[in-house]
């Protein structure tokens, strides 16, 4: 899932054909995909455990059946303004570099089978923290899905930390 | 590669280690008989396991080596040269095995004729030139051990499992060597385990039934049997008792434990929950079950500290050789145990280290004869345990290590000025040989040198949560102390609450848990804004766990409630302030994910017995987020623990700093001021000729340390405490500036009252006060009354400390309580005294002192019939569980910290009474 280095007029279509499949979660009311190879299981996160001094997007460690998961608090990577109320969150596990990763969700939604022809680059003038883990846009009926990047997502913030 | 070779290749791998150690004591046992077979057996086995695998070159070499050895087995002459050739080809066969492991079982292409030629041509040289001598010999050679061996080896009852056992373990050897070697009389079939089993069994009945009979076999069965025997001589006891294990299935083994640990947690916490529940007592089973297979799991990944020592022998002979030095290398407690993983980890640097005192540490022959020792330098390498920790010694009797060459490496390297250099001590001088790119070796060596070493070595130690020390004496030679924990896996914490949050903190640098509440005996006192607790006379530098990890602080919580968990890091002690503490538990330590490695507050984290997640405190995190000085001193820290010279310069305490009448500072030890308090002006009351307050409900009398100092008109009062048996006397000052933490070095000496001289504290010359001085302005008889009570007791006391500034503080506490005190400003002065007859009741004796320090003066004392009873009590900046043992181990009968007056005081008395308990 790597950058397209095609510039947003030129991006129509990506060369190859074939079609991917992404798990669909809603970030703040956006719509957003990741591919469904990334990701190991979708659960709800109980009894995290705040780690003092961590990046701000850290929302904590927690338990999930005997290994532990660090949380990323996806808004809070987004830039977005923070939910009210702990209800229904829900978390996404992913692995990145053997480690165990859980980014926490508003709501996952449906399973799409998307072909890879309604694919395009970022516009240009998207939010620079967002599209620094896009991989993308995908054009749906009805609404747009962003690409989420996990390597993007965990790897700025492993570059930045070890920095 | 086939399984076959792979077990080849261990096994191999281990023989070689062994022929390498085996040979090196050979050369300096030529006639020991019993090492050249062991060696002999070893290469012979070798050769014969290489032509049955068909590696033709690896057997050439095996078979000339052997040839070679073969000749020494009839007596001939073992040279130099011979033993280094025969480590030659040894290390030649190893090159040869580590390609054929790169190769996945291909031998590599190579020629070893001029190896060969050399052992074949020194073989004939060596002596007989009959072909069929060394086999002979061989039989004789086998027939005795044979015997010897099989007789205890056949004790009615102990062929069954042992025997089965061995079948499967050595099944390539039993099965090679008479495949490669005997044209076999008794037919020993090539899948025949058994055969070869029962073949050498019959064998050895019949041998035993007539044991000096010569039995009546051909060559080839005998030297079968001879194999077989030797190896059970060498192998029987301990192979088949053992059994060869993966490490990665040890290791899948540990964590998997490790997660049962972790479940069973998780169950207690839930029972602990219900009251009466059935599960109770099977839970309670299967949690002892649980703990005894921990234990059995980590006892499995215990190996003996030999393990990574094997190598040495062969190092150092060659590095004697090499250098041209007589080297002799002294090991004791091979035996003593370590987790293999730590094991791993100090291997390399073990042997940097024993190669860096072969080559910088030990002088030439000659020089060592200029210098009155003998030619045969040692090297002694000693491991033992102390209280969870493996101490690891290498010393060496050399020349020590050479101050003025460090210095002037460290003014060229730019790691510190002359200057700085100047106030420094030899131990802090001698720990830049740590510093990155440091060798002060004259020239590079093959050995060492390069300048990549001791830092690494550092390094390596310091991330298994290990230390290294040294000691040197010009001349006398260099000692290393490592120190490294037993294993790195299981923890046992603290687990405490601070803000909603639970940490767990290392048991081990827990020292004590004190609970504050604003009304009880114990609260939070502040000085400047910095919170202080008072423990036992002594102030306690406290710091709030939410403030360090800057979680915001709940409001409701009074700050002035909670628990203290006291701690130590290295010699620092400090408080942390936690709201709640809950219990200890043993928690497996699992790695931080790389997102949080970076805060260094922790040091991993677990997952409780409720199935949560908690962070670990890092002891050492906290230690230098508390003061940024306490990691740059830990390794000075360290040099204290074996009461290194010179450290009275270098230990730190908190000094108290104030003004008082001058602007210049002034400065008390924290630890002798009871409380700080401020009055109002108005609360000051003068009666019969002196200020007094009201305070706690009797007069406290005020003292003005000097003319100068003037009560103030308005406001409030600030002034020091100091306490003793109920007695109390305000210091009026006029400001309270600061705590530091210092070490505290006495450079001009004063002569006025009051005064004990002037240090530099904080870059400011400052008064350093005699509160002994102050204390009978107070109460005239603050010394006398006491003496008065116990004056018929008046029992003579010897006091030695090298320090001015204690024999003048503890001097006076100690005559206070009845002692008639003699005071010694070093060991040896004291010994002059009790030379000339003297006699005292009691001798209370600093430990870290210049020429004879407490420990060795306590020694000599104990060895005397005449001191043996007399009782000796320790005094040290220094209070460490080991420290402490050290002390027992030297004859101490108390260790009392410096600074504390009231347990110096408590043991004297203990100590003396319970004298006369005896003497009544």
């Amino acid at each position: 899932m790597t950058a397209t280095s095609h510039t947003p007029g030129a991006a129509a279509n990506d060369s190859h054909s074939g079609s991917t499949q992404y798990v669909t979660v809603f970030i703040g009311g956006q719509l957003f995909g990741l591919p469904i190879h990334k990701v190991h299981d979708v659960f709800v996160p109980e009894s995290m455990t705040r780690v003092p001094l961590s990046a701000p997007e850290v929302a904590g460690v927690l338990n999930l059946r005997g290994r532990i998961v660090t949380a990323i608090n996806m808004r809070r990577r987004l830039g977005l303004p923070q939910r009210e109320g702990n209800h229904g969150i829900m978390a996404v596990g992913i692995e990145y570099r053997g480690e165990s990763y859980g980014l926490i969700i508003d709501e996952v939604g449906e399973v799409l089978n998307l072909d890879a022809a309604g694919r395009e680059a970022n516009p240009a003038n998207l939010d620079a923290r967002w599209a620094e883990i896009s991989g993308g846009v995908h054009r749906l009926s009805g609404q747009l899905m962003v690409i989420l990047d996990v390597e993007r997502v965990l790897g700025r913030m492993h570059g930045d930390l070890a920095a | 590669m086939d399984d076959l070779l792979r077990e080849f290749l261990t096994e191999t791998n281990e023989s070689l280690d062994t022929v390498d150690v085996e040979l090196v004591k050979f050369e300096q046992e030529p006639n020991n008989a019993r090492i050249l077979d062991n060696i002999f057996r070893l290469v012979h086995t070798i050769k014969g396991t290489c032509g049955f695998l068909g590696l033709p070159r690896l057997e050439a070499l095996a078979h000339a080596a052997e040839t070679l050895m073969g000749k020494f087995r009839e007596g001939a002459a073992v040279t130099e040269e011979a033993v280094s050739l025969v480590l030659q080809t040894i290390d030649r066969i190893k090159g040869i095995l580590a390609e054929l492991e790169a190769n996945e079982g291909e031998e590599p292409k190579g020629d070893d004729r001029d190896l060969i030629a050399v052992l074949e041509a020194m073989a004939m040289a060596e002596a007989t030139p009959r072909k069929e001598a060394p086999k002979k010999n061989h039989k004789e050679t086998a027939g005795t051990l044979v015997a010897q061996v099989l007789e205890r080896e056949l004790r009615p009852g102990e062929v069954s499992l042992d025997e089965l056992e061995r079948a499967f373990r050595e099944t390539a050897v039993e099965i090679e060597i008479p495949a490669a070697e005997a044209p076999a009389d008794e037919a020993p079939a090539p899948v025949g385990i058994d055969f070869a089993r029962v073949a050498a069994e019959i064998e050895a009945r019949m041998k035993q039934a007539n044991p000096d009979g010569k039995p009546e076999k051909t060559k080839a069965s005998a030297e079968e049997g001879e194999a077989e025997a030797e190896a059970k001589s060498e192998k029987g006891s301990v192979s088949s008792q053992s059994i060869r294990v993966n490490v990665e299935t040890l290791e899948h083994l540990m964590t998997m434990v490790s997660e049962l640990v972790l479940t069973r947690n998780q169950l207690l916490e839930i029972v602990r929950r219900h009251e009466d529940s059935e599960f109770k007592v099977p839970l309670q089973r299967l949690s002892n079950v649980t703990a005894e297979l921990q234990e059995g799991v980590m006892k499995t990944r215990m190996q003996p500290i030999g393990n990574a020592w094997q190598k040495l022998p062969r190092i150092v002979r060659d590095l004697a050789q090499e250098l041209g030095k007589q080297i002799e290398l002294d090991m004791i407690g091979a035996d003593t145990e370590l987790d293999r993983q730590v094991l791993e980890l100090i291997k390399d640097p073990l042997t940097h280290m024993v190669r860096n005192s072969a080559d910088h540490g030990l002088e030439r022959p000659d020089d060592r004869r200029k210098a009155g020792k003998i030619e045969k330098g040692t090297i002694r390498l000693a491991a033992y345990h102390e209280g969870g920790h493996i101490i690891i010694e290498i010393a060496d009797d050399g020349r020590g290590l050479n101050i003025d060459r460090i210095k002037q490496k460290i003014v060229e390297n730019g790691l510190a000025s002359e200057a700085e250099l100047e106030k420094m001590s030899e131990g802090q001088i001698f720990k830049y040989i740590f510093a990155p790119g440091f060798s002060t070796a004259a020239k590079v060596t093959s050995v060492s040198g390069r300048g990549v070493g001791m830092d690494v070595v550092r390094t390596n130690i310091e991330t298994i949560g290990g230390t290294v020390d040294l000691k040197s004496v010009q001349g006398k030679g260099t000692t290393f102390t490592i120190k490294i924990p037993l294993t790195l896996a299981i923890v046992s914490t603290l687990i405490v609450e601070s803000c909603g949050d639970r940490f767990a903190i290392p048991q081990l640098s827990v020292v004590e848990l004190v609970r504050v509440q604003n009304n009880s005996e114990h609260r939070i006192e502040r000085i400047k804004d910095t919170p202080v607790l008072r423990l036992r006379n002594k102030l306690l530098p406290l710091v709030p766990l939410a403030g360090l990890l800057k979680v915001e602080v709940s409001t409701g919580k009074s700050e002035d409630e909670g628990f203290i968990v006291v701690m130590q890091v290295g010699n620092v002690t400090f408080g942390l302030v936690v709201d709640g503490v809950f219990h200890t538990e043993e928690i497996v330590v699992k790695p931080m994910s790389k997102m949080l490695r970076h805060i260094t507050m922790f040091s991993g984290n677990t997952i409780l017995g409720d199935g949560s997640v908690i962070m670990i405190v890092d002891p050492n995190g906290v230690a230098s987020a508390i003061s940024t000085a306490v990691t740059s001193d830990t390794l000075e820290s360290h040099a204290d623990t074996d009461g290194a010279r010179g450290v009275e310069n270098d230990a730190k305490i908190s000094m108290l700093l104030f003004r008082a009448g001058s602007p210049e500072p002034k400065a008390v030890p924290l630890s002798l001021v009871t409380r700080l308090e401020e009055f109002e002006i108005e609360k000051i009351e003068h009666s019969n000729g002196r200020d007094l307050v009201q305070y706690r409900g009797s007069l406290m009398p005020l003292v003005y340390p000097n003319c100068d100092v003037r009560r103030r008109e308005e406001g409030t009062q600030p002034m020091l405490v100091f306490s003793d048996s109920g007695r109390s006397m305000g210091l009026v000052v006029d400001e309270i500036v600061d705590i530091v933490e210092e070490a505290l070095n006495i450079q001009v000496g004063s002569d006025v009252p009051g005064v004990l001289g002037s240090a530099v504290i904080k870059g400011k010359a400052t008064e350093i006060l005699d509160i002994g001085h102050y204390l009978p302005l107070a109460f005239e008889d603050w010394f006398k009354r006491k003496e008065i009570s116990s004056a018929s007791l008046t029992r003579k006391l010897l006091f030695i400390d090298d320090s001015a500034f204690f024999r003048n503080m503890l001097g006076p506490v100690m005559k206070a309580a009845g002692f008639d005190v003699t005071v010694c400003a070093s060991a040896t002065e004291a010994m002059r005294q009790l030379g000339e007859g003297a006699a005292f009741d009691v001798i209370v004796s600093d430990i870290e002192m210049p020429v004879v320090n407490g420990f060795e003066f306590a020694e000599m004392l104990r060895r005397d019939a005449r001191f043996r009873q007399t009782p000796i009590i320790a005094l040290s900046a220094l209070c460490t569980p080991a420290s402490i043992e050290r002390g027992r181990q030297a004859g101490f009968d108390e260790y009392v910290a410096k600074f504390d007056r009231p347990g110096l005081i408590a043991a004297l008395k203990e100590i003396t009474s319970a004298d006369y308990g005896i003497a009544a």
